[in-house]
């Protein structure tokens, strides 16, 4: 009885809080068809938002893999001054609001920014382009891999590492040969979280892209955007497409975990 | 290929793991680093591989300095106590590990690879993964794996420690034989003095990160330099100040010259010896050891009253 009790409410938390809302939104997609989702979502706008959100992902996720993984390293394996600090600054970006994020930027490459100047005279376009919507972005998804990565090499030793250097590996030998293949379960789930991160960032590139439409618009901004200007059916229908794209990224975490296990 | 440590000395943070150690090894000889734990035998063991760096002294390999050398340059092989097999390879692909990173050809690390698994007991093996197999088997494959560059020096850090007695003694004599047709100089970490004197050419006693006393097994027990090597090599008895071998100490049913009194509390028949518990007027605990026979021969029973000399006995300045 006490197990039922558990499980009825574990699971109705997450009706509640999780599935409820998504399917309001599926329902309200849907509601008059597929052709005004369909409208909505083949609009130039909106699709230049789809490949900006996809582009800042495919720059982000690798750029925060390797540094997640060096971290990682450095934290686990290696004795440095400065070490607790490195550990303790690695999850301010979540304890950080987006939107604090993105004001820090604008402080620091704005026009009276410590960096502005400089930028400015060399002719670069940072603020309201896609270098700092990209650079906020790793920013808030900063974490990820290192935290997953860091229990696992904490775990696995480091004595299979020694053993491949007594056999006469170098230190890039033992990081492909070895530490790589022993920690990639964690890699692989490091870079979900970070995906998904990527995909779903809003507070930070609202405040440094200036959200022009076409152009540095990202998919998350378009649905605030198509919402503020009363188009619903756009909204929900890049919601759902959003939800579906962090949904799979989901699915594939699941569906790797049970592999990990061996 | 001989190796040479000179005045090594080690500490981490202020404990002292060793403290101005010298050690020779032989070329192709089996030598033990044997100490209880705490004292420096794996900290030596693991500097000479390459692994810790001293923090003054030298190792030399084959006569060439090699203090400053990384452990992937010193062509060694190491043994972990806890195997450090490679989870993600199958046993071949662990045993070829060497082979491939100095990117042999395939023909031949194929070659090798076989001759090594049949070396130790793994042919047919070779595909399972370190996870499906037994402690003795994934150690076997560790060695085998040691061996497969050809390394100069074998070194094994408490290469038995992990595994049960009957598995562990049957693998001690394996790597006895293994040495005397390999005949790769080979140190070993143990903190198991019938292990070291089982199978070693040498003994290095560590004690406290110093080097008590270096010698043969039988130089270590019957001439022990200090108090430490007598009693942890083999057992001794307090005999009023001096140290004595409880085989060396003989009960005699009369007063005599030089005995002491003591009653028989306890005798164990351990097969061919007897080991009979003694305690002394005083109290204090005493044991001796003699053949089966003897034992008989004295007519001894539990709760008697005999007179105690020890045969040979040896003092030492503390």
């Amino acid at each position: 009885m006490r197990r039922l009790g558990l499980r009825f409410v574990a699971l109705g938390y997450l009706a509640a809080i999780l599935v409820g809302p998504l399917a309001i939104v599926f329902w309200r997609t849907f509601e008059h068809g597929v052709a005004p989702a369909w409208d909505a979502l083949s609009q130039p706008d909106t699709i230049h938002a789809f490949k900006l959100t996809l582009l800042i992902t495919a720059i982000a996720v690798p750029v925060n893999t390797a540094f997640g993984i060096v971290c990682a390293i450095a934290i686990v394996r290696r004795r440095f001054p400065g070490k607790g600090l490195l550990n303790a600054f690695i999850d301010l970006p979540l304890a950080l609001s987006p939107v604090v994020v993105g004001l820090s930027m604008f402080l620091l490459y704005g026009r009276k920014g410590w960096f502005g100047g400089w930028l400015d005279r060399h002719g670069v376009q940072f603020l309201f382009a896609l270098p700092a919507m990209v650079v906020a972005t790793i920013f808030v998804s900063l974490p990820f891999v290192a935290r997953e990565v860091v229990p696992t090499l904490r775990e696995i030793g480091d004595e299979q590492e020694q053993a491949a250097r007594t056999l006469g590996a170098g230190g890039w030998q033992t990081f492909w040969r070895i530490t790589l293949p022993s920690i990639r379960w964690a890699v692989i789930y490091g870079v979900i979280l970070t995906t998904a991160r990527c995909l779903g960032e809003y507070g930070a590139v609202a405040v440094v892209s200036g959200r022009i439409q076409g152009q540095t618009e990202t998919a998350t901004l378009r649905v605030e955007e198509q919402y503020e200007q009363y188009n619903l059916a756009g909204a929900y229908a890049i919601s759902i497409v959003l939800a579906l794209m962090a949904i799979a990224v989901l699915v594939a975490m699941t569906a790797l975990r049970p592999k990990a296990a061996t | 290929m001989s190796i040479l440590a000179r005045h090594v000395t080690k500490r981490f943070g202020d404990y002292v793991a060793l403290e101005d150690v010298s050690l020779e090894v032989e070329s192709g000889s089996l030598t033990a680093l044997l100490g209880p734990s705490g004292s420096g035998k794996s900290t030596l063991l693991r500097i000479i591989a390459g692994l810790e760096w001293p923090d003054s002294g030298e190792i030399e390999l084959s006569g060439r300095d090699a203090t400053a050398l990384a452990p992937q340059k010193r062509n060694v092989g190491f043994v972990f106590q806890h195997y450090a097999a490679f989870k993600h390879m199958t046993v071949r692909e662990n045993v070829a590990f060497g082979l491939r990173v100095h990117r042999r050809p395939r023909a031949e690390i194929r070659e090798r690879v076989d001759e090594l698994l049949g070396l130790v007991q793994l042919h047919g093996l070779g595909d399972r993964y370190p996870s499906q197999l037994s402690g003795g088997q994934r150690q076997r494959m560790a060695l085998a794996r040691a061996l497969a560059p050809e390394p100069q020096v074998l070194l094994l850090d408490e290469p038995f420690g992990a595994l049960d007695a009957r598995v562990r003694a049957e693998l001690r004599e394996w790597l006895r034989r293994l040495h005397d047709v390999v005949h790769v100089t080979t140190v070993f970490v143990t903190h198991d003095q019938v292990e070291a004197m089982e199978i070693s050419d040498q003994i290095a006693v560590l004690n406290y990160g110093r080097l008590e006393q270096v010698g043969a097994p039988r130089e270590l027990y019957d001439e022990p330099a200090t108090e430490f090597v007598m009693t942890f090599v083999g057992d001794a008895n307090d005999f009023g100040g001096v140290l004595v071998r409880p085989h060396d100490l003989e009960l005699l049913p009369e007063p005599a010259e030089g005995a002491v009194e003591a009653m028989i509390v306890r005798a164990s028949i351990l097969g061919r010896d007897t080991k009979v518990e003694l305690h002394d007027r005083s109290g204090a605990e005493l044991v001796a050891l003699m053949t089966r026979d003897r034992y008989e021969e004295l007519e001894l029973w539990r709760g008697q009253t005999v007179w105690v000399r020890p045969r040979r006995e040896r003092a030492f300045a503390t």
